[in-house]
């Protein structure tokens, strides 16, 4: 009979509790998550209804919604796409068909480092450079602030997605004479335009969440807003100041928000998941 | 942007200079500016939460990479990276209303009882303060973390595993060796989740308590450089005091993109290297 000597029975014993440890951490982390989306669901959907979504803000105790903050979010995300996406598209673009040397690679660094940038500090970048200038908050510097955290994710997903398209597509278009330029705009970039999308979609869910830079260029406001010169409600402020404020009223409000928008961004994120399954 | 948040701060680099950073004075009222609690607050509470997000972070990716079936880690991998999709703000929301009492009911007592001994854990228990901050942060950098670590374990070549399980390793001894093998690419994903943990502004606002004072006690409230920001810039008034906050914003931006190029640089030199032998 095989004798198991006492150091072997301790590396079986190792083993086995570092194999727990790790499905241990796994199912902590998952747990976590869990909670939290019950959290908000649970504390959220007692006040969600049609008013709350319509209304805007009012005085503690008298109702009110986030109508406002809706569509100021929405706002903000359209001039962060006017401004962030062309950028960010071409940038991508640029790095994976014509990026090769050293400053494709500078920029490609670049890049990369500015996707760990602070939001607060992209927040604080835009306040010195377009609100000081302009003396007040403004939707338009919001849509900025956002614009820039968004290019370097679409940047680096369209470098990716494009690098996906097969060389010999690129191949066939240039043995038929069309010059680079060509190839790339009308051959490249619509073979691969579900990917950019995607891409594209991810950094709207990415900046949907931001607050930190909006706190001291979009500001907030309390009312129904449509000019680009004033300051623009949003979601997340909204959130923030509700939840900072002393009233339950206020508190259930922010519950409610926060149920909005994660729902909006869990719809993004697992639209995203079901296309890039079925493409690649 | 260096060059606009610099020249917006100059005001304050002229008037503090260095001391500016060694300085535990921060008094708006008398235009006395120092940092030095903000930049203490935000290295403990981002210890913290790397203490606790690294072996976490790690025993995610090697049970994904390692252990798990595809058909259990793929939605797992889904599922961790939603964690990251969670807005900083909700994770504030979730941290004052549900994770800060539970920890003053729960977890810091039995902290305060039994390693009271430590300067730590001594003070009076409210649940706002460096350890819910801390805590708050580890969630949320965990995602970050376990992502490249994930990418890196994967880049590690199996001929690796084959000669360590044929020389009669067990399966954790086999994991060591992966570990060792991807450990550059791993100090990266520590840099990149720290990077992520020191900028991080608004889950850290809501629950640290802001108050720029420096205590032992990680049940004290504290403040950090993002938080500051977040939370002054709209009442500074005076020019003094907007440059002393935009110079805040200027050394985080200093910090996390030093922390962030050295990140990148590990990380890329085991994925090239990997790359090149395949």
């Amino acid at each position: 009979m095989r004798r198991i000597s006492s150091s072997d029975r301790q590396r079986r014993v190792t083993n086995a509790v570092m194999t727990s440890f790790t499905g241990l951490c796994t199912l902590f982390a998952v747990s976590i998550l869990a909670i939290i989306f019950a959290y908000i669901a649970w504390q959220g959907i007692g006040s969600v209804n049609l008013r709350f979504l319509l209304d805007s803000p009012r005085p503690v105790g008298e109702g009110g919604g986030i109508g406002n903050a809706i569509i100021g979010t929405g706002v903000l995300l359209l001039l962060a796409s006017v401004f962030g996406m062309p950028i960010g598209i071409a940038a991508g673009v640029y790095l994976s068909e014509f990026g090769r040397g050293k400053f494709a690679s500078i920029v490609r660094f670049v890049v990369d480092t500015l996707t760990g940038i602070p939001s607060i500090v992209t927040g604080v970048f835009v306040y010195a450079i377009i609100v000081l200038p302009l003396k007040h908050f403004s939707a338009f510097a919001g849509g900025v602030a956002l614009a820039l955290i968004m290019v370097p994710i679409v940047a680096r997903t369209t470098e990716e997605m494009i690098k996906l398209v097969p060389q010999n597509l690129r191949e066939g278009a240039l043995a038929l004479g069309a010059p680079q330029w060509r190839v790339t705009l009308g051959i490249v970039i619509p073979a691969a335009a579900s990917g950019i999308a995607t891409g594209a979609m991810l950094a709207i869910a990415r900046v949907s969440g931001e607050t930190a830079p909006l706190l001291f260029t979009a500001f907030g406001s309390r009312f129904f807003n449509y000019r680009l010169d004033e300051p623009i409600a949003s979601l997340t402020v909204q959130i923030y100041n509700y939840a900072l404020s002393p009233y339950d009223d206020w508190h259930a409000q922010a519950w409610a928000a926060t149920l909005v928008l994660m729902t909006l961004i869990l719809i993004i994120n697992i639209v995203v998941r079901f296309f890039t399954r079925k493409k690649f | 942007m260096i060059v606009a948040l610099a020249a917006k701060s100059i005001l304050s680099i002229r008037q503090f200079g260095f001391s500016f950073v060694t300085s535990q004075q921060w008094d708006p009222v008398k235009s006395q500016f120092g940092a030095l609690p903000f930049i203490y607050g935000t290295v403990v509470s981002s210890a913290i939460a790397l203490l606790i997000s690294v072996p976490l972070s790690l025993g995610i990716a090697v049970f994904l990479v390692e252990q798990a079936p595809y058909y259990v880690s793929r939605p797992i991998t889904f599922l961790v990276e939603l964690l990251a999709a969670i807005p900083s703000v909700v994770y504030g929301v979730w941290g004052i209303f549900v994770l800060a009492p539970f920890l003053r009911v729960h977890v810091e007592p039995f902290l305060a009882r039994w390693f009271g001994w430590l300067p730590l854990f001594q003070g009076s228990i409210t649940g706002i303060g460096l350890l819910t901050a801390g805590i708050i942060l580890a969630i949320m950098v965990t995602p970050i973390i376990t992502a490249v670590v994930r990418d890196v374990l994967a880049a590690v070549p199996d001929s690796q595993r084959e000669a360590a399980l044929a020389l009669g390793a067990t399966k954790w001894e086999t994991t060591r060796v992966v570990l060792v093998n991807g450990a550059p690419g791993i100090a990266g994903a520590v840099m990149l989740g720290l990077g992520r943990a020191l900028g991080e502004t608004m889950a850290v606002t809501m629950v640290i308590g802001n108050r720029p004072e420096i205590s032992a006690s990680l049940f004290a409230p504290s403040y950090t450089i993002a938080s500051a920001i977040a939370n002054e810039f709209t009442e500074a008034t005076q020019d003094i005091y907007l440059s002393a906050l935009i110079e805040l914003g200027l050394i985080l931006f200093l910090v996390t993109f030093v922390v962030n190029g050295i990140a990148r640089l590990l990380v890329w030199n085991v994925t090239r290297r990997t790359g090149a032998t395949a």
